[in-house]
This record gives structure tokens, sequence and C-alpha cells, in this order.
């Protein structure tokens, strides 16, 4: 467990150093986004190096940034002078969570009764509709869905607003998109591993109990075929990042993936390193809890 | 062998050879049976194969120019003359999105043989060596796995500066974890077998063994996983280029036509419609043709 924990933190390290290296890469330097097109001088720019420490090695300057980063400092957006990133983030992220756990929601309620419907009746017209909804379902771009929901909701029938986030309706379409690839994702998973429990000699033994085939189901198969359903829908949580960032840019959200996008765009590096560390940081802390959890409700499983 | 008497030797490479091709023959022939038995994935190869065609054809096939513009027409809706209509900067939808396939396929295929030849590298070596090796390049895999793949994917075209080749390369380097992580599993219970024993008894030395007996035996899985990865990888073209960061206009892509129908959807919303149902009908088919190789080629996996 405690070797676990230790990869983890080798992980981060390496990320973190990832991180800071490939925005080294960059062709740009900070320096040209924030003077911009205005005239300076050689000393106005060296000023400008000392004071944001870009005139030392990189790798004091990683050492710096990655201290500040563990104090919970993320530094100030060079292109929005003197807001603090964390700050940015904050606001950000309220409204990617709020967005992602009702999709989240939502695709659970659905995605699970319907995968266990669907594996207990096999091979019945309701696994068929099933599988095959889901079958389109992960292979439809969010991109593109966004695209027809407006066409058919806010251009044809003109009952909800194609951006903006003011109103409970602006949430409808958003939740729609990040929904649907997860309730089809999941559904199927659900349905395998209800399938798979429903092989176990257990199951057998319940039956031949004689216990009606409703409580063998309710009492012995959901239960254990829910936990790798758990285990997928926490890790999903952990890359909510990628879903969000194409929806709340079509939808002009004023989330976490519309400011990654935005800053992108102008090059504000203190932001990308931030948002790009962060969500890693977050997958590995998500996949040591699931493991965690799993060995706590299976003690089968010992997490070597 | 080859060192055995002259006359004996043909014959006894003769019988040796006779006994490989039947046998291989053979396991090739139940994968085929069991392949064709699953129509969806069937059907899946049949519409790849002309999505190839397509892409190959495009000059004869598309009825105009992809990149001609006719500003007189400007997001004109369809008629005889266009099936599909023109966009709003003025050119034939149709011959837009029979090019695009050549983007999107070309993006799925590159990126997919990069990441293999990486993952089954990396994969092999850790697997093979074990020990420090192995706990450094299986570190370097997880951390790579710990980036949300479309951030990574655009910090990275965003750096390199957006156009087809960087998108091909970036996708490549960053998704061959995947494979790294089945084939290290692979290797390490083929490692204990008798047959790799054998070879080293033989003398083989270690990269012998691992390109001669590894590597085809991890093929299989290698090949379904990539097979239902290509889908993701055209998506994930397409959202880059969706967001400006991929494909650069003019050249015909899906993703970046979505991302022009999307500057003109209020007054031209036809389109939106062509672009995407290639990327849904591209990716429908390479997931299901990824089902059926995995019910024929790694029965382990099978639901």
């Amino acid at each position: 467990m405690i070797r676990r924990l230790l990869q983890g933190i080798v992980v981060i390290f390496f990320v973190s150093i990832a991180t800071f290296g490939i925005l080294q890469l960059a062709p740009g330097s900070p320096i040209d986004v924030m003077v911009g097109e205005a005239q300076v001088t050689q000393e106005q720019i060296a000023l400008i190096e000392a004071k944001w420490g870009l005139d030392k090695p990189w790798y004091v300057q990683y050492f710096r940034w990655m201290g500040n980063m563990l104090k919970g400092d993320f530094g100030q957006s060079i292109v929005r002078t003197g807001v603090p990133v964390s700050t940015m983030l904050r606001d950000a992220a309220s409204v990617t969570i709020r967005l992602n756990l009702i999709a989240l929601v939502i695709s659970t309620a659905i995605a699970v009764p319907v995968g266990i419907i669907a594996a207990v009746k096999r091979n019945s017209l309701f696994d068929y509709v099933a599988s095959i909804g889901s079958t389109i379902g992960i292979a439809l771009p969010s991109f593109w869905i966004s695209l027809m929901l407006i066409i058919l909701f806010s251009l044809k029938l003109g009952w909800l607003p194609a951006s903006g986030s003011q109103s409970w309706k602006n949430y409808i379409m958003p939740v729609m998109v990040l929904a649907l690839q997860e309730t089809a994702l999941v559904a199927r998973l659900a349905r395998g591993s209800t399938l798979e429990i429903l092989r176990q000699d257990f199951v057998t033994t319940a039956r031949s109990k004689g216990l009606m085939e409703r409580v063998v189901v309710s009492r012995h198969v959901v239960r254990n075929a829910m936990l790798p359903v758990v285990t997928v829908i926490g890790l999903r949580l952990a890359f909510l990042m990628s879903g969000t960032i194409i929806v709340e840019t079509i939808f002009a959200w004023p989330g976490v993936g519309r400011l990654f996008i935005d800053s992108i765009f102008r090059l504000d590096y203190q932001v990308i390193q931030a948002i790009v560390l962060l969500s890693s940081i977050i997958v590995v802390v998500m996949n040591i809890l699931t493991d965690l959890a799993y060995a706590y409700i299976d003690p089968r499983i010992r997490v070597r | 062998m080859a060192t055995t008497q002259p006359e004996t030797s043909a014959l006894s490479r003769a019988t040796v050879f006779d006994d490989r091709q039947t046998q291989r023959r053979s396991e090739l022939s139940r994968s085929w049976r069991r392949f064709k038995r699953y129509r969806p994935g069937v059907a899946g190869g049949i519409v790849i194969i002309l999505l190839v065609i397509m892409a190959v054809f495009a000059p004869i096939l598309a009825p105009y120019s992809p990149t001609e513009v006719n500003t007189r027409r400007l997001g004109e809706g369809p008629s005889w003359s266009h099936p599909l209509g023109f966009d709003g900067i003025g050119r034939d939808i149709l011959s837009r999105t029979i090019y695009g396939a050549r983007v999107a396929l070309m993006v799925g295929i590159i990126s997919t043989v990069i990441a293999i030849t990486i993952g089954v590298l990396v994969g092999a070596t850790a697997g093979y060596f074990g020990g420090w090796v192995d706990s450094l390049l299986s570190r370097i895999t997880d951390t790579l796995m710990a980036f949300p793949l479309l951030v990574l994917l655009v910090t990275l075209a965003a750096v390199f500066s957006p156009s087809l080749k960087t998108v091909i390369v970036v996708i490549g380097v960053t998704v061959w974890a995947s494979y790294a992580r089945i084939v290290r599993a692979d290797v390490l219970s083929l490692r204990e077998r008798d047959f790799v024993m054998a070879a080293r008894a033989a003398g083989a030395n270690d990269i012998r063994i691992i390109l001669r007996h590894v590597v085809p035996n991890v093929l299989g899985p290698v090949i379904v996983i990539a097979t239902l990865g290509i889908g993701g990888i055209i998506i994930l073209e397409a959202a880059l280029s969706f967001l400006g960061l991929g494909v650069q206009p003019p050249t015909p892509s899906w993703g970046g036509d979505l991302s022009s129908a999307r500057q003109f959807i209020r007054i031209y919303p036809h389109m939106a419609i062509a672009p995407g149902m290639m990327i849904v009908i591209t990716v429908l088919a390479f997931n299901l043709l990824g089902d059926g190789l995995r019910d024929a080629l790694d029965p382990r996996q099978r639901e």
C-alpha cells in the first residue's frame, strides 16, 4: 500500500517535470506575450525577466515554480495581469464541477439499471436496443452532437439558449452532451459485469435454494456487479476535463475547459501549467483512491 | 538445421516448412471463421474498405475541387449538381467531405503505427528485463496515463504549432501507454514459458528472443486494441481540428469543416451534417471491426 503511494508521488513528480518541460519547448517566450506589440528596450525586458525569475536557469525556475505550486500559489496570469491563477481556477472549477456532477448523476441513474436489465434479459429486444444505443453513443463525437442539438433546440424549435450560463435552461444541452457518452459507456460496462456475475457459482447456489430470480438479482448479482462499475465511474470523474473542454467551448460556459482553451490561444503560460498539472494530479489521486476503495470493499483483492 | 548433409536437408526443411504452414493456416482459418460469425464486425470491415477506396480515389470520386471557391453561391443548400450544397465560403460540401476521409484515415492509421511501435518496444523491454528497467518504464507509462488526453494533446499541438504532421506525431507519442501495459503483462507471463526458455538455451540473444518469440505472441491483443483505438484517435483528431489546433484550413478535414460549420451555424446549418455523419460512420465501423477481431483473435477477452 505504501508502495502504491510512493509510486503515485513518483508519477506526480514526473508529471510536473513533463508539464514544465513542454512549455519550455514553446516557441515564443512569456515575455513576448506580456510585451505584445509595445516598443520596449533591452533594459525593460531584462527588468521583466528579473521580476518573473526568467533570467535564472531552467532548473531554478522549475523548483521555484513547483515550490509555489505546493504552497497553493499558482502565480499570476501573465495576460490578465495581476489576477492570481488560483482565483481564476476556483471560479471556473465550481462551474465545471457543477455541470459534470449533474451529468454524472443523470447518466449513472440511467446507465446502471439499463445495463443490469439488458444483462438479465440477455438477447431480448431490450438488450438489443440498449446494445445498439450504447454502441452508437460511444461513436458520437461530443462536438457534433452539440451542434446538432443547437440546430434542433435553439435554431429550429427556439426552446433553449445556445450559449451562456444564466438560467436553468442553459444547463440542458451541455448536460445532455456530457451525459450521453457517459451513459453509453457505463451501460455497456454494467451489462458486461452483470453477465460475468450471473455465471458465478454462488448465483447458481442462490437459484437452487429456490430463491425467486428477482431476489437473486437484487440481492446477489447487483451488489457484486456494481463494484467495477463504481470504480470506472470514479476514474471517469478524474478525466472529466477532456469532455468538458469541448462542451464548455461550444456552449460558452465559464468553466475550466473554456479557461484552458482561452489560455492556450493567449499563451497564458501560468494558467496552462496550473491546469495541466492539477488535472493530472487529480487523475493520479483518483487512481489511488479507487484502488483503496476496491481493496476496502472487496477483501479478496490485496493491494500489492 | 542448415548444416546437415545436403541430401536430407532439402527434405527436412520442406517438412518443417510444410508443418508450420498448415499450423499457421489452420489457426488463421479458425480465426477467420470466428470473425465471420460476428456480422457487425464484417459490416465494419466492408465500410472501412469503402472508406479507404474513397480516400485513395478522392480526386476521381469528388465531383469538384475541395478548395475551389464559388463566391456567388455562398451557403447554398442541396441541389442536383451539388447534392450537399455549398459551405459558408462557397466550396462544394460533398467534395470536401470525400477528401476529408484522407485526413481521418491518415491520422488514424499513422498515429496508431507510431503508438504501436513505441508501446510494444517499451512494454516488451519492461516485461522482459524486469528490475529497475521495468520500474522506470512503468512509471513513465503511468505518467503518460495521468494526463487527461485532450488536455495533453491541446497543449502539445499549441506548443509545436498546429498542422497535420503535428497532429499525427502528437497523437502517436501520447497514446502508446495502453499497448505498453498489455505487452508488458503478456511478456511477463511469456518470459517463463518453455519455448522462450528453449530459445534462450539454444543461445538466442535477448533482442532476438523479444523480436522473434515474444512480439509475435502479443500481436493478437495489440491488433485488437489498435483497431478499437483508431476510432478514438479519429475523434481526437477531429476534436483538435474543431478547436482550431489540428489540421488547418483550407485542407479539407471533417473536424475542421465542423469548426467552420459552427461559425456559420445560424445561417447555414446544413454545413454541420455531412462531416459529422462521416465521423460517426467511420468510428462506428472501426469499433465494430475491433469487436469482431477481439472475438476472433483474442478469445481471453471475449464477452
